[in-house]
């Protein structure tokens, strides 16, 4: 007999920006697209802005590997990281993103309240050798793997630690 | 997103609609250990209505792995599109589940 789970309702993401796939056509193609979200750590506030994100990468013509792939992948692992390991769960503690997309490259800057971490550190590799048997610990491989470019910046007292992540569209 | 879980004797179907991330992976997780828990010895996750699975999604599935072999049984993915093959490619953890196109393929490999 088949069960369904209730589906987990998801809140509002107080996403100023609040219908993703209505946004470019009336934008000069030229013209870099920018966009910027406060949220509380709470995980439920993830999966609009990776959808408003996602859809602003298909309007804008990104691979379709891009947008179904690398992009809500990447975006999900860095905003999640933000929430649990850099502000710790808490739901006080905000994560601030930012994004900047034109015809060549997505750009997104995820800044927690926490105190940063060793991207170079973090850098786990299937090589390793409890990869098959271990739960967590793929999010920053995934990252790098799925990203052009992973950065990581500060954290200082005014604004916090800040990983930016980079795709370019012809990757 | 949600989970349709439907079982039959000592087999489970578990079909992922929409997204397997760090939001519902403790739910997808407890519910397939719930059903190994209660009998259950051959896994199927079916994810031909999903979108994608980030690090804690796929985290999930390698605990489950573990935890339904140790159990004497076997968990199997199928439906997986070429994006989420690819995911499980870089990963190498195709080497890890077997891989099925379909849900009736990974239920007739009993």
């Amino acid at each position: 007999m088949a069960t369904r789970l209730p589906s987990r309702v998801v809140r509002d993401a107080a996403d100023p920006v609040t219908s993703p796939s209505a946004h470019v056509p009336g934008e000069d193609a030229r013209t870099p697209i920018t966009r910027a979200w406060r949220l509380a750590s709470d995980l439920t506030l993830i999966e609009p802005v990776v959808e408003t994100i996602v859809a602003l990468c298909v309007s804008a013509g990104f691979p379709a590997r891009h947008c179904h792939l690398n992009v809500p992948v990447a975006i999900t692992e860095a905003l999640a990281n933000a929430m649990l390991r850099g502000n710790g769960g808490d739901p006080s503690r905000s994560v601030q993103v930012s994004m900047e997309l034109d015809l060549q490259s997505l750009r997104v800057e995820v800044t927690d309240e926490g105190a940063g971490f060793d991207l170079v550190a973090l850098q786990q590799s299937p090589d390793e050798a409890d990869w098959f048997e271990r739960e967590d610990g793929r999010g920053v491989f995934l990252m790098r793997t799925l990203m052009d470019r992973v950065e990581s910046a500060g954290p200082d007292a005014e604004s916090g630690h800040c990983l930016r992540l980079i795709l370019h569209r012809a990757s | 997103m949600s989970f349709i879980l439907d079982r039959n004797d000592d087999v489970l179907l578990v079909d992922v609609e929409g997204q397997l991330v760090v939001t519902n992976r403790q739910e997808f997780k407890q519910a397939v250990l719930d059903a190994v828990e209660q009998g259950v010895r051959t896994v199927v996750v079916d994810f031909t209505r999903s979108e994608y699975i980030d690090s804690s999604g796929l985290g999930a599935l390698v605990s489950l792995s573990k935890r339904v072999r140790d159990a004497g049984g076997d968990l199997r993915l199928a439906g997986l599109n070429d994006d989420l093959r690819t995911l499980f490619e870089l990963t190498r953890l195709d080497q890890l589940f077997p891989l099925y196109a379909t849900r009736a393929d990974a239920l007739a490999a009993r």
